[in-house]
This record gives structure tokens, C-alpha cells and sequence, in this order.
């Protein structure tokens, strides 16, 4: 729930802020705040995936006499579902260059590329838990498959709620243009999507790689 | 004796909520309920008599004003005080009758609920509400800002901490409470030894009121680094600003923390997950670990903006600079980066190795070095200084006494072996006030008294200060000196009953002290009763105090907009250099750019408040439901762009001349 | 003591009285001497400091008060010392560094796992104590005896006490005789403790865990050997035998138990405890462990569910009464190599799923 409600609430933006109209010396004009206050709470969600990281070290290897990764896991499939989710921050950057240059309907078009690039990531990421949920390996089944299912769930919770917000600001995107405020949340929501890929590239390192090795 | 019981069927309406969960047979709770009722009523009466409503809603509910927000987290935070020390006199009462083989009047049931809604309330929404009060109010003032960051989400951050507040006082009427201690540690706090709904309460409260709270810490920091007026360094900024943005980054390095280890805990409890079983490889231990790691860091997140009061309070009333302000900043920063390497201190007893204890020992004893030099360099702001012995400082007085006795104790409690002996004794519940109580609560009275001149326009009442004072003082010693007594006894924390009949009398100074501070409560509304009423004659300009920063330049109450016009700063002490200088408005206003009022904050609030309480009660459709429409009010405020106007010029002008004719 | 001189004054006529003991400061054990002379210390060490704090706090601001006759020494410049700040972080640095040193020796000295052997006070006793609903189980591994709420120890002679627990955490608390130490269910904690003098003292859980939390309580006997031979005879005479069906009928919850004998005990049933395999069919954690080492149980081991699970069992409602919850899912794995192939094939990816197999599978 923080993670989205902090989506949802810090791309708004600053609040029109506190400056004198006019710029007569005297008064002054902040930089708007919301770069840094997104980031801040990029930095406070990556605690709680710090969290959760430390979480699957120390149970990660509590099987409770059931499967390990090594019988879970298939790189090929992990490999794959990476891929997408490495694409669709590329696609992101082409659809930030586009926005930048000003071209409303390209930037779209990128944009809906990028969710579905991230759409695919989430579901062949349901699909794997379908799969372990339906053999018997839920997270019900040992501390080692809790903490994996936390960790990757709450991973795909955040794409998830990225997915919400690039529709939503497509939307907006479309009905007002390209215009300040939009390009504030569209380098927002991009702040969120570089963020989450490289929470990923931890996910997939630390608990698809090491353990199979 | 114990019998078996079987777990009620869901109800695909309902959940798990039956007429069995409404406590009619208890008399206490039924009375409470009545006077909750009734009392109520008699505000909504009143409040439709009076036509404010519409008021409250446009002015108060849905403000972005930091300054009313401010002033609602003062108003929840007294609230919860007097719940919380309601849960406070039952306990006292219950052990100072509870000796050798009299059960006394609170079966565990209820008593265990009892200490573990006092824990949670008195921390999260009281302590919580009235540094974050006071953050709120003080911290965009001191630093020239018009408002914080983020408006909109700092009402929003509000609104979420009185939904989990709500939800806590929700379990007492519907249901029950936790009963597990107020940092719930697994395997009690897990499927299997809490099953009933209390349990459930206590997370979907703190962790709806946690977003709150880790939102409004980003917007804080965000606050002091972006809106400072022009020409204000970070090195000039006062001391409680300072420590607001400290405090701020340990909210937002300390909370995520909480939020997932109690989401780890609700996975236990809601869909079978193993992270703090017995069984399945889970690790209970690793709870207690997250649980602390976010735990200690909390805190200091509740003294160190009391540390800030007492630093601009004491410097006020000395008539002289904060002595050492550098050191200020330095100690600490310290202390916060300290606080996260100290939390093993909290169970030397789990067996970790002598090493292990050590270290954490020797960091904890380091944090008093940074802790003392504060306390010393508030002693020199008032040596060779003019000290007026007002309300606030007579708080700080107590504050410098009562907190320097609270950190011996918290320094012996840091040696491990001592902590052997006196851990989960009543020595560590004495530690604890004293350093709560003598510092964060005195603290705060001591910040109350001293800006409410600035929120109102008028001071508050002086006898009816010390008063409470007095009774606050003298009550904290006669409440928990006995403590620590029973402590060096060995006697054990959250006994509802204890064979040992010697303990009784001191149990029953305490109880004693528990009413003298009840009176201390007491004067503190008769203060605010006859303050509001008597305004005419309290009423105050700007500087009341003669006071040195920058939040006494604006008008008070202040306008809307804070400030008429930005101030170029110089130097600390804005204010005074102010006034050394003579500085004078302008009296050429241009128009103020301001964020308009929105209801998103309450509504989506609303909605989680729905939520936690569905969640609670098994609820599934009413929890989709709410869910649902949390993320569509939140994606719906996102469509308006419309969200802010224009103070006219002459609208700046005319507030500013009535504002200089007050 | 400072901070003690008030409420010994409000209640020392109470106290005369009462007769009460102040255990952590009058400890009848060498452990909880050496503690109660490190509390000692570090109060003093840090009096140093406290008391001329506590002097200024109330000294300056009544000899600074703002309407003083003599105004002269006002100085309102004076906002910084290199001297005094020299003082003031070095003063504090200075005891801390004496506090760190005592609590260095003290905590390797004290550290609750190391056994008393160094007093060379007799040959010590193994109790082995177990923390129930809510009720305390002492077995005497050596001796083949067992008690309930009753622990009797020889005066004089070191006590090896291993300790575990049934369901939630406890802690095993003697103030008289020295520190204490959680007790944990699924693994087994250490502590060190000895009785000087013949006497009876208070034992309780000093860790909240449920409904009969408050009663938790036993009397710690130290007997003279012969007093302790004799109890021990008594145990045998009049108790019943503890195997692994008596206990689990013992571990049940129960509230304010009445002090109980056992005359023989299992031979291992204290490692069954620690390891949550007293109940026939359960895995013992240290095989599990074992296992999970090796590399878990494979896709096989999804099945054995049930043999893992200890909490659920054990459930109880409000008011400490056992509850009946359902049984962990009974998952079996269901070696389809269909399936399988569906993770490995990447044309299958996002194929269809494997329908009509899902209702055998129970997730909660």
C-alpha cells in the first residue's frame, strides 16, 4: 500500500508553490520539489526492498525438507521475463527523447510499448507463481518460499502500480499535451521505472542466479 | 478451566464480525461506550447548532495549510493522551490491587489489551502526532517557506494517521485489541497464539498510519531543502529546523523498515506465510531484529525534535544565542547515525555472544557522549544570561533534570550484564518514561506554551501553566520512582497480577503519581479553557516572547501565506537581526501564489480507514471495494490540474495592515 | 543513588514492613553479585557527570534570573568556547571510555553461556528447562527426575541450565541469582547461574507470553546437598514417569499450574522438545536443517507438509483455550510432466494453463 499511494500522491507534483508572481528581485522561485521528494522516496521503498533482500538471506536456504530453487527455477524462462523488463526501460528512454523533442504522438506510442513490455514481465512473472502455487510450492510451504514470494511479489506489485500510473498519465498526456506538469510526471514515472529495473536486476541476481549456481 | 473452542465459519457478508465480537458484557467498556456516545453527540449537536460544519469541512478537513495541519496533529495527539493514560490509570489501579492472590478488577484478557493499546497509542498517536505537530507548524515558518513541499500530501499524511488512530479506538467498541505487547513479537503475535481480530487491528492501524507518517517525513526533507527563503544556508538555520530535517531522514530510513516487517507479519497471519513460525524454517528472532532495527531509530525520532525545542526555547528565554551551535548540528547528527547500530541493546538476553553484546553495549553508551554535550551546551545558553522563568522554561528545567536522570538509567540498561539483571523489569518501564515523559512529553508542553501565541494570538494562561507543571513534575516521580525501586526488586513488567505482597505499596505511589499527573492533565485543558476565554486580556503581537527566529516576524496568528513577501536572510537568528535592524514590510504586495484545498486527503483516508477494518474482520468485498476506491480517488485527483490560485495584492496589503494594527 | 533517595523515602516505612528484598541489589548468587557491582560502578562512573548537570540545571537558571540586582555580568556574546566544548565532549568520552572498558570485561566475565566452572565451587547440575503454557517444566538430565514450577537446586554448586520453549518466547528470571535468558521454541539458549547460600527465592517468566503470563511463577529452592538428595528421592517416590505422551499431555495450555513430579523421564526427551519432534511423525528441526543443507527435499519433499508443521496444533483463542485450526494445506506434488515441460518448452510460455488438475490444490 505505501509504495502506491506515494505513486499516486507525489507525481502531482509540487503544490503550486509559495513564490510571489513577478520576479522583481526580492522574491524568489524554488525549483520545483519534486524531483527530490520523488527520490526520496525512491531511496525509503528501497529500504523496503533492503529489507526484504535481508529477509531471503537469512531464509533463503530454510527449505523445511521441500524443494530448493534449483528444482523451482528455469533460467531460460527467468532470462527471458528479464529481457522484457530490460527492453521496456529502453523503450521508456525513447519515449523520454520523444517527449523531450515534443512529439506528443510518438511519446504515446512509446509509451504503450513500454506497458506492454511490462505487462508481459508481470504476467509471465503470475504465471510462474500459478506454476509453483499449483505443484504445492506456495509460499505456505517453507520460510525460504515466503520470502521469495515477498520479495518478487512486491516487486511486481510496484510494475503493477507503474503499469496503472503510465496509463493514467497517457491519458493525460493525450487530453492536455505535453505541457510542464505532464513532462514533470512522465520524468517522474521514468525516475520509477529506471528504479524498478534495477531493483530487478537484484532480483534476479540474488535470488534466480546465486542459487542456481 | 481452559476449554477447547472451535474457530467460527465466515459470514460472505460479514467476514468474521459477529454479535459475539460486540463486548456489551463488560461493564467498563460499555460505560466508556456510552460516554463516547453521548459525548459525541453533544458535539455534533452543538456543531449543527452553531452552522460549523461547513467550516470545519472547508477550513480544517480539507486544508493544505501546514499551519492547520499542524494544529490538527496537536488536537489528535491530546486526544490519544487521554486514551492512552485512561489505559495508564486502569493498569496502575489494577497492580496497585492486584497482591498477593487478589486477581484485582482486569482479568488478562482485558489488562493485556490494555498495555499493549497504552504502548501503541502513547508511541504512534501521541508522541508521533505531537512531534510531527509541531514539525509541521514551527518548521516551514523558521525557514521562510509559505508552505511545505507538498501540500496536498501532507494533508493526506494527516488524514492517514487519524484513520489508523481511528482503527485503533474502533477495536475497542467492536472486537478487541492485540494482546501482545506493543512491538508484538512472533510467535505470540502470529496465526497460531493470536487468533481473534485483535491482532489485525494493531497492523492495518500501524500501517495505514505508517504511510502517513514515512509520506509526510519525504515531504519534510523535502521541505528544508527546497524552500528555505533566499540566502538562508543550511548552517543558518535554527536549531529545531535542524533537527526536524534530521529527524525527518531517520523517518524515511526507519519506517520502510516497519512497513515490511509487519507486512511479513500480516503474510503470516492472512495467507499462511512462514517468515516468524515456529515450524517451516521461519525465524522469529529475525522480527525482533527488523522490529528493533526500525524501533530504536524510533526513538530519536521522537526526542530529537524535542531536543530542537528545548534548544530554541532556551535560547529565547536567556536572551542570548544557543551556545555552541555547530555542536548542535554535529551531536546530532551523530545521534541519528548512531541510533542504527545500537538496536541489539533491546535483547542482550537472546543469547548473542559476548562479543556481539559488547559492541552493541559500547555504541549505546557512545550515543549518551553526543546526548551530553546537548545537555551542556543548553547549561552554558543560560549561564551568564537573563533567564525569565516562564511557563516553557520551567518545562525545560524539568526536562534538563528529569531527562539527564532518565539517560543514567538508559546507560545503565546499555551495560549488558546490568541488563541481565533489569531487562523487562520495571527499572526498564521507569527508563522509558523518564526519557518519554521527562523528555518528550515535557518537551512538547514546553513547545505548546511557547507557540501558542504564535498559532492563536494570544498566550496561555500562567497559573493554570504552572499548574500543570507542577502536577506533571511532581506526579512523574512519585509514578516511577517506585518503579525503579520494584525494579532493583526484580519485579517483572505486564503482570496483571503478582504474589509478592511487599510490592503493593509502591505499586500504590505510583498509582498515587498516576493521579497527580491526571491533575496535570486536567490543568492543562482548564489552561486551554480559560486561555480561549480570557483571550481578550492574553491576546499578544507578533514577538511575545522576544524571541530570535524567524517564525516570530509574521503576524499572529500568521496569515495564510506565512510571509507577505520573501525576506532575503542573513545570517542565524534571522529574526534578530531583524530587529537589530530594524527591519520593516514593504507595504507593496504583489499577489501570492497558493495551493488550493482539496478533500482527496480525507476521502482516500476514509477509504483506507474502510479498508484496515475490512481487513480486519475478513471482510473480502467491502476490502475490494474500499481498495478500489482508493486507487480511483487517488487517480482521479491526478485529472485535476486546477489546483492553485492568487492572493490578490490588495488582499496581501489589507491582511497585513490589520495585522500591524493588532 | 539519586534517583532511589525519594521513593525509599515515600515508602521506607512500607518497606520496613513488607520486608521485601531489593534481589538485584542484594543478589544471594555470585553472578548477580558481580552484576549488582558492575550496576554499582557504572551508577558512580556516571555520577560524575549527572550530578553537576543536574547542579546547573537547576543553579543556573535561578543565579541567571533576568531580574538579578547585578545585570553586569550579562553577556549575551558568549555563544562559544573552544575550551568548553574541548570539556564537554571530553569529559563524557573520557567515562564512556571507562564504562566501555568495564563493560568489556564484565560482559566476557558475565556472558550468560559460560559456565561457572572458574568458581571451582563442586560439580555442577544440568536442569534443562522448558517453557510451557504457562507453566515451567525442569528436567534433570543426569538425575532422571523432573518437575513442574518447582526448581530445586543444590546451594553452592553451579547450575547448567539449557533452555527451550513449547510455542512463544519466554524468559527464565531468578533476580536473586543473576541475569536472565530467553527461553525459545525450536532451539535451545544457555544459562549459567549459582545459589551461595541455602534459601528460597522467586523464579518467573520475565517475558510476556499470553493470557498466563502472570502466573508463571515457581519457587527456586536452594537445598543443602543432602536436602537436595532427599527432594530428588521424593520426586522419584511420588511422581509419575514424563515420556513423550505425558508431556505432550503436560505442554497443553493451562493456567496457574499446581507444582507437579515426574519420578523418570525419556531418555531424549529434552532434545525431542528443542527440536519440535515430540509428537510422532514430525521431522526434527536438526534433521530438517540437516537436510536443508544437503539441498532441501527436492520436489518430493512438497508433500511432507505435515511433518514440518508444530504451530498450528497448538493454536489458542483469547483466553489461552486450545483452538482448532485447520491443518497447513495438505499440498502433494503432482509430478506431471506436462507440466513440468511448461516451464522448459519456451513455446508453451504463455500457453494455456493446466486446468482441471486445480481442484485437488489448497492454497490458503
Amino acid at each position: 500500500m505505501t509504495p502506491r499511494d506515494a505513486e499516486l500522491a507525489l507525481p502531482d507534483g509540487p503544490a503550486p508553490h509559495a513564490h510571489a508572481v513577478g520576479h522583481d528581485g526580492a522574491e524568489h522561485h524554488h525549483a520545483s520539489p519534486t524531483p527530490i521528494g520523488f527520490w526520496i522516496y525512491l531511496m525509503s521503498d528501497c529500504i523496503i526492498f533492503g529489507a526484504l533482500f535481508a529477509t531471503y538471506a537469512v531464509l533463503g536456504g530454510s527449505y523445511a525438507g521441500g524443494p530448493a530453487p534449483k528444482d523451482l527455477f528455469e533460467p531460460g524462462f527467468v532470462a527471458i521475463e528479464t529481457a522484457l523488463l530490460l527492453i521496456s526501460s529502453v523503450t521508456f528512454g525513447v519515449a523520454m527523447l520523444q517527449a523531450e523533442k515534443g512529439r506528443r504522438d510518438t511519446t504515446l506510442m512509446w509509451l504503450a510499448v513500454t506497458g506492454l513490455f511490462g505487462a508481459g514481465f508481470i504476467g509471465m512473472e503470475l504465471y510462474e507463481f500459478r506454476h509453483l502455487v499449483h505443484i504445492g510450492a506456495g509460499p505456505d510451504r517453507s520460510a525460504f518460499l515466503s520470502s521469495f514470494f515477498a520479495l518478487v511479489a512486491t516487486h511486481g506489485l510496484h510494475v503493477t502500480g507503474g503499469i496503472i500510473w503510465l496509463v493514467t498519465l497517457m491519458a493525460q498526456i493525450r487530453m492536455h499535451g505535453l505541457i510542464e506538469a505532464n513532462m514533470r510526471r512522465l520524468s517522474t514515472l521514468s525516475m520509477f521505472w529506471h528504479f524498478l529495473d534495477l531493483v530487478w536486476i537484484g532480483v534476479f541476481s540474488f535470488v534466480y542466479l546465486v542459487r542456481l549456481v | 478451566m481452559l476449554t477447547e473452542t472451535a474457530q467460527p465459519s465466515l459470514s460472505p457478508i460479514f467476514g468474521r464480525l459477529t454479535l459475539d465480537w460486540i463486548p456489551y458484557h463488560e461493564p467498563i467498556l460499555v460505560g466508556t461506550f456510552a460516554g463516547v456516545v453521548l459525548g459525541g453527540l453533544l458535539v455534533l449537536a452543538l456543531m449543527s447548532y452553531f452552522r460549523l460544519w461547513g467550516p470545519l469541512w472547508r477550513n480544517w478537513v480539507t486544508t493544505v495549510d501546514h499551519k492547520k495541519i499542524g494544529i490538527m496533529y496537536m488536537i489528535l495527539g491530546f486526544v490519544m493522551m487521554v486514551r492512552g493514560f485512561a489505559d495508564a490509570l486502569m493498569m496502575r489501579l489494577q497492580q496497585a490491587m492486584a497482591a498477593g492472590g487478589v486477581e484485582g478488577y482486569l482479568p488478562p484478557h482485558h489488562y493485556d489489551q490494555v498495555f499493549t493499546a497504552h504502548g501503541v497509542i502513547m508511541i504512534f498517536f501521541v508522541a508521533m502526532a505531537f512531534v510531527t505537530g509541531l514539525m509541521n507548524y514551527v518548521m516551514p515558518l523558521q525557514i521562510g517557506a509559505r508552505d511545505v513541499a507538498f501540500p496536498f500530501l501532507n494533508n493526506f499524511s494527516f488524514w492517514m494517521t487519524v484513520a489508523g488512530a481511528l482503527l485503533v479506538n474502533i477495536s475497542l467498541f467492536i472486537g478487541e485489541f492485540a494482546r501482545v505487547g506493543w512491538l508484538a513479537f512472533p510467535p505470540l503475535s502470529g496465526a497460531s497464539y493470536s487468533t481473534g481480530p485483535g491482532m489485525d487491528y494493531y497492523l492495518w492501524a500501524l500501517q495505514i498510519a505508517g504511510v502517513g507518517t514515512t509520506l509526510s517525513g519525504i515531504n519534510m526533507i523535502a521541505t528544508v531543502l527546497k524552500m528555505r527563503a533566499p540566502g538562508m544556508k543550511l548552517m543558518d538555520m535554527p536549531i529545531f529546523a535542524w533537527t526536524s530535517l534530521i529527524t525527518n531522514v531517520l523517518i524515511v530510513a526507519a519506517f520502510p523498515v516497519l512497513t515490511a516487517t509487519l507486512a511479513l507479519l500480516t503474510l503470516d497471519r492472512y495467507l499462511d506465510f512462514r517468515f516468524f513460525t515456529n515450524d517451516f524454517g521461519g525465524n522469529p528472532m529475525m522480527y525482533i531484529n527488523l522490529i528493533w532495527v526500525w524501533g530504536h531509530p524510533e526513538v530519536y525520532i521522537l526526542i530529537i525534535p524535542c531536543f530542537g525545542v528545548i534548544s530554541e526555547i532556551v535560547a529565547t528565554f536567556s536572551g542570548k544565542p544557543i551556545f555552541g551551535y555547530r555542536t548542535m548540528v554535529w551531536a546530532t547528527a551523530c545521534i541519528m547515525v548512531l541510533s542504527f547500530v545500537v538496536w541489539l541493546h533491546h535483547f542482550f538476553t537472546m543469547g548473542s555472544g559476548a562479543s556481539v553484546n559488547t559492541f552493541f553495549g559500547i555504541t549505546t553508551m557512545i550515543i549518551a557522549v553526543p546526548t551530553g554535550v546537548k545537555i551542556f551546551n543548553w547549561l552554558f545558553t543560560m549561564y551568564k544570561g537573563r533567564v525569565r522563568l516562564e511557563v516553557p522554561m520551567l518545562w525545560v528545567i524539568g526536562f534538563l533534570v528529569t531527562f539527564t536522570i532518565g539517560g543514567m538509567s538508559g546507560v545503565l540498561l546499555a551495560v549488558p550484564p546490568v541488563d541481565f539483571q533489569l531487562h523487562n523489569t520495571l527499572f526498564l518501564i521507569a527508563h522509558f518514561h523518564n526519557v518519554i515523559i521527562g523528555g518528550v512529553v515535557f518537551a512538547v508542553y514546553a513547545a505548546v506554551t511557547y507557540w501558542w501565541p504564535k498559532a492563536f494570538g494570544f498566550r496561555l494562561d500562567d497559573t493554570w501553566g504552572r499548574r500543570s507543571f507542577w502536577f506533571w513534575f511532581v506526579g512523574f516521580y512519585f509514578a516511577f520512582m517506585p518503579l525503579y525501586a520494584l525494579g532493583l526488586m526484580g519485579v517483572t513488567r505486564r503482570m496483571n497480577a503478582y504474589p509478592d505482597a511487599g510490592w503493593q505499596p509502591y505499586f500504590i505511589v505510583a498509582a498515587f503519581g498516576a493521579v497527580l499527573i491526571l491533575l496535570g492533565i486536567l490543568s492543562t485543558f482548564a489552561g486551554f479553557y480559560v486561555s480561549i476565554r480570557d483571550r481578550k486580556r492574553l491576546a499578544c503581537g507578533r514577538d511575545p516572547w522576544d524571541a530570535r527566529t524567524l517564525e516570530w516576524a509574521t503576524q499572529s496568528p500568521p496569515a495564510p501565506y506565512n510571509f507577505p513577501e520573501d525576506i532575503r536572510i542573513v545570517g542565524r537568528e534571522a529574526f534578530w537581526h531583524m530587529k537589530q535592524t530594524g527591519f520593516k514590510w514593504s507595504g507593496h504586495y504583489r499577489p501570492i501564489h497558493m495551493p488550493k484545498n482539496t478533500a482527496t486527503g480525507a476521502l482516500i483516508s476514509a477509504a483506507a480507514l474502510v479498508f484496515g477494518f475490512a481487513m480486519v474482520w475478513y471482510i473480502w468485498w467491502l476490502a475490494l471495494l474500499s481498495f478500489a476506491a482508493m486507487l480511483a480517488l487517488g487517480i482521479a485527483h491526478t485529472f485535476n490540474y486546477n489546483r492553485d490560485y492568487h492572493i490578490p495584492s490588495d488582499e496581501v496589503t489589507a491582511t497585513e495592515l490589520k495585522g500591524a494594527a493588532a | 543513588m539519586i534517583y532511589l533517595r525519594k521513593p525509599l523515602l515515600a515508602a521506607g516505612g512500607a518497606l520496613a514492613l513488607s520486608g521485601c528484598r531489593y534481589d538485584v541489589l542484594s543478589p544471594q548468587g555470585w553472578v548477580g553479585g558481580q552484576e549488582r557491582n558492575l550496576l554499582i560502578i557504572s551508577t558512580l562512573l556516571m555520577l560524575i557527570v549527572i550530578v553537576p548537570v543536574l547542579f546547573m540545571a537547576v543553579y543556573f537558571p535561578l543565579r541567571y534570573r533576568a531580574d538579578r540586582s547585578d545585570i553586569s555580568d550579562y553577556d549575551p556574546s558568549f555563544e562559544h568556547s573552544n575550551k568548553l566544548e574541548a570539556v564537554v565532549w571530553g569529559v563524557p568520552v573520557l567515562i564512556v571510555a571507562a564504562l566501555g572498558w568495564y563493560t568489556y570485561v564484565y560482559t566476557h566475565r558475565l556472558d550468560p553461556y559460560r559456565p561457572l566452572d572458574h568458581l571451582e565451587a563442586g560439580a555442577p547440575v544440568e536442569v534443562q528447562a522448558v517453557s510451557l503454557d504457562w507453566k515451567w517444566l525442569f528436567i534433570y538430565p543426569e538425575l532422571g527426575v523432573a518437575s513442574v514450577n518447582e526448581l530445586a537446586i543444590p546451594a553452592g554448586r553451579p547450575v547448567n541450565f539449557s533452555l527451550t520453549s513449547s510455542t512463544v518466547m519466554n524468559t527464565l528470571s531468578i533476580p536473586a541469582l543473576g541475569g536472565m535468558v530467553y527461553s525459545m521454541a525450536g532451539m535451545e539458549t544457555k544459562l549459567h547461574l549459582i545459589a551461595d547460600s541455602e534459601g528460597t527465592f522467586q523464579g518467573r517468566s520475565a517475558h510476556y507470553s499470553g493470557p498466563g503470563f502472570s502466573d508463571m511463577v515457581f519457587e527456586t529452592k536452594a537445598l543443602s546437598d543432602d536436602d537436595f538428595e532427599t527432594w530428588v528421592a521424593g520426586l522419584r517416590e511420588t511422581g509419575t514417569p514424563l515420556d513423550r505422551d505425558s508431556y505432550l499431555a503436560l505442554e497443553k495450555p493451562s493456567i496457574d499450574a499446581p507444582v507437579s513430579y515426574f519420578a523418570s523421564v525419556e531418555d531424549g526427551l529434552f532434545d525431542r522438545i528443542v527440536n519440535l519432534c515430540v509428537e510422532a511423525g514430525k521431522v526434527c528441526m536438526k534433521d530438517m536443517m540437516m537436510s536443508d543443507s544437503m539441498g532441501g527435499g527436492g520436489l518430493e519433499g512438497i508433500g511432507d507438509a505435515a511433518a514440518y508443521s508444530h504451530d498450528r496444533a497448538r493454536a489458542i483463542d483469547g483466553f489461552g483455550a486450545p483452538i482448532t485450526l485447520p491443518e497447513p494445506a495438505a499440498t502433494s506434488h503432482h509430478e506431471s510432466a506436462r507440466e513440468e515441460a511448461l516451464l522448459t518448452v519456451p513455446g508453451l510460455i504463455c500457453g494455456p494453463g493446466v486446468d482441471g488438475q486445480e481442484d485437488s490444490i489448497h492454497v490458503n
